[in-house]
């Protein structure tokens, strides 16, 4: 026990060391730029969010897009009626979009599986209509929710009089933009990244876990299951908030489209891109898809040709021409290209991806460490450790999955 | 009541549309047990199946005006028109029913090769892999589709001799306020035909009743010693195909653009949940109940009564339905259910 604290004190201050050197290590790979590392740290709370449900509970939501435009939403009305100071508008983000998830998910976790995923993509679908068309007083529509000098902003003008321009949202006075903007969303994506781990370690995040594994029979032995269902679909929700909250905070804007079903789709992708169940998986995942989406799409013809100028002209333009489907307008095509790679060869994810390699790695080193101590290498070839298979399923979340709903 | 029967009549081909999706979506899941978020996709495709062949039809050859006389002019001409006169323009115009005869073997091809080759590794796996790899295959599709025609969505034009208003009023002497496009009856007409043609093919047919054996108990179909595997390969074609010439014969009505197989899917789950899963006879008549809703909601008096009722109507249904009747409409017990 002492010891898994200990390793869990190290992955969390290990996380927290890569996160903060973020803007370093993410330069050369182009990625250096405060914006699309906020980005990173947003959708990575996210997705950590969406992972308690889907990887701990198993749970398959297709609708948590709708948490994340509430959050948005309640964050920009937070600016626009209280203040501008971030942190009001993102513990209402929270508060409401966990309220908001307690509705669905109370009426959504009566039923389970595929039925339990299209219960939610109704109900997200309903909210982006309701949001894009009937609630246009609340959300303003298909224009969007933006701040407007006009607004009253009570708080505010009650502490330093009106103001004649459209502040900028800011943490006591730090402003929200830039690299202080980044590390407020960093802080918050360690200290979500902490409680999740919590979570997981904890009794409750046991029982979760029972639940994925096998519901009926947990019930049968007389746990009454629902309840930690919904209290894992609300903390779910609650980090969705935070991510639309503090999407709304680096930008003060929402609109519908952050809740179309698409939305909530790509928050699935990153679970799965990262490792379903694993705990640095969804933020790898969300990093590796943001960074497609930044990255890739800024890439064009030209800078294509530029990278490929060394090879001849017929097959430098049949090399472009060919890339240039998976970058710039195409990217999402690079986007399921991988996807499907990836659940096809890979179904853990990056996670499982990397585990593979290291113990390829280690295997290689212990073969070569036998082979040294002992010249007669026979039988202790035979011993040496060879991927369980077994015990690989049982790390793969996926396959314990498939074994659960069998 | 004439308005009430109007909006009963402008549900019936979007109905169709959903019924027809549905219908495929859940022949795949009934067969194969695989949850297949690339139909929609599949859908759009056979829009392009249209795009393609009126394309095709229509490649043309600048030709002298010889209406203007008083300076050179050039008009573009068809090949078929310059070769076959009257005849050629007669099929051009008729690109879109024609394009059925494109999308089925085509989107059968396809079909078959998506299970062969994609589909078939998914079987064993849970569904959210399912769900993922076929969202990523929905994804390509549309991408690619995007690369190749843009974004923008490409009209089909409706035969001539079918564009106008029937008089339906006067068919059954109740006046002529109530008129409809004849496209979309036509639309109607063919949804009924080919559910028609799946329902009799899977009762009647000996490969049908091996199949719905299939559906019921494949391991024990197995040990007859048939290949069942094969036969839920041509199944999934089939569906695929229904799918296609769903997209082509929708064209006129809605010109088809890369995303829009999106938004009929995320409709066609629905319809398939509220039927029953695994139930064909469900997703028909959901697919026509949701459709026909729809159109009722989006009546002036009733949006003046609900505002934005007609957005969110078919959500609505689908969750009350879901709560009151798990199963759905028409679902059998134990299937899907965990």
């Amino acid at each position: 026990m002492t010891s898994n604290r200990r390793n869990d004190l190290l992955l969390v201050a290990g996380f927290a060391a890569a996160v903060l050197a973020l803007p370093l290590w993410a330069a050369p790979l182009g990625a250096g730029y405060p914006d699309l590392l906020q980005r990173f740290a947003i959708y990575g709370i996210f997705a950590i969010g969406f992972n308690i449900l889907f990887g701990l509970t198993g749970y398959l939501s297709f609708g948590h897009a709708a948490f994340l435009g509430v959050g948005s939403y309640t964050a920009v009305w937070c600016f626009k009626l209280l203040t501008v100071n971030v942190l009001p508008a993102v513990l209402c983000g929270m508060v409401v979009a966990g309220l908001f998830a307690l509705v669905i998910g109370y009426v959504s976790l009566r039923r389970s599986g595929i039925y339990f995923a299209i219960l939610t993509l109704a109900f997200a679908q309903m909210s982006y209509n309701l949001a894009y068309s009937v609630l246009t007083p609340v959300t303003n529509g298909e224009t969007g929710l933006q701040m407007a000098r006009t607004d009253p902003r009570l708080i505010d003008t009650w502490l330093h009089g009106a103001s004649p321009v459209i502040p900028s949202t800011h943490l006591f006075g730090i402003p929200m933009s830039g690299y202080s903007g980044f590390y407020f969303c960093a802080v918050l994506l360690i200290a979500a990244f902490w409680v999740a781990l919590r979570i997981s370690r904890s009794p409750f995040g046991t029982m979760l876990r029972a639940i994925r594994s096998n519901q009926n029979r947990l019930n049968f032995t007389g746990v009454h299951s629902r309840p930690y269902a919904l209290a894992a679909f609300v903390i779910s929700g609650v980090y969705a908030g935070l991510a639309g909250s503090l999407l709304a905070v680096t930008d003060p804007l929402a609109g519908a489209e952050r809740m179309q079903w698409t939305a909530s789709g790509e928050v699935v992708l990153m679970t799965i891109l990262g490792g379903v169940g694993t705990m640095l998986g969804p933020v790898l995942g969300a990093a590796v898809i943001k960074y497609f989406e930044n990255i890739f799409s800024a890439f064009n013809a030209q800078t294509l040709h530029h990278l490929f100028s060394f090879l001849p002209d017929p097959v430098e333009n049949a090399v472009v021409g060919l890339l240039g489907l998976f970058v710039g307008e195409g990217w999402q095509l690079t986007l399921g290209v991988l996807f499907m790679i990836v659940v096809v060869f890979l179904p853990g994810g990056i996670m499982e991806g990397i585990e593979r390699v290291g113990r390829l790695l280690r295997r290689r080193r212990s073969d070569g460490a036998q082979a040294a101590a002992a010249a007669p290498a026979g039988p202790a070839h035979g011993a040496a450790p060879q991927p369980n298979p077994a015990a690989a399923g049982s790390r793969n979340p996926a396959a314990q999955h498939a074994r659960g709903a069998a | 009541m004439d308005a009430l029967l109007l909006q009963l009549l402008n549900g019936l081909d979007k109905g169709g549309a959903y019924a027809l999706i549905a219908l495929g979506l859940t022949l795949i899941f009934g067969t194969l047990g695989v949850v297949n978020f690339a139909h929609g996709a599949l859908f759009m495709l056979g829009g392009f199946c249209a795009v393609v062949l009126h394309k095709l039809l229509t490649i043309s050859k600048m030709v002298k005006d010889t209406s203007v006389t008083f300076f050179d002019s050039y008009k573009e001409v068809p090949y078929l028109t310059l070769w076959f006169g009257e005849a050629g323009a007669r099929v051009i115009d008729y690109a879109v029913p024609l394009s059925v005869l494109l999308a089925i073997p085509v989107m059968l091809v396809l079909g078959i090769a998506f299970e062969r080759g994609l589909i078939r590794h998914f079987y064993r796996r849970p569904h959210a892999d399912q769900i993922l790899v076929t969202f990523g295959l929905a994804i390509v599709l549309q991408e690619l589709v995007k690369a190749y025609f843009g974004a923008n969505p490409i009209p089909v034009p409706t035969p001539d001799a079918l564009t106008g208003s029937a008089d339906i009023g006067a068919w059954f002497g109740l006046g002529g306020s109530i008129t409809y496009p004849w496209w979309r009856l036509v639309y109607f007409l063919f949804s009924l035909g080919v559910i028609g043609a799946v329902f009799a093919f899977l009762r009647f047919t000996t490969f049908g009743m091996v199949v719905r054996a299939g559906m019921r108990d494949r391991e024990t179909v197995g040990l007859f010693g048939i290949n069942i595997q094969r036969r839920f390969t041509v199944v999934f074609g089939i569906a695929v195909v229904v799918a296609g010439v769903a997209g082509a014969m929708y064209t006129p009505i809605l010109a088809p653009d890369y995303h829009m197989g999106m938004e009929f899917l995320v409709l066609s789950f629905v319809v398939v949940v509220v039927g029953g899963m695994g139930s064909l006879g469900g997703a028909v008549l959901a697919g026509f109940l949701l459709g026909i809703l729809q159109s009722f909601a989006s009546m002036n008096e009733v949006k003046a009564l609900v505002p934005g009722i007609d957005q969110v109507i078919i959500y609505l249904v689908a969750v009350a339905i879901l709560l009151v009747r798990p199963r759905g409409l028409l679902g059998r017990k134990g299937l899907m259910e965990t």
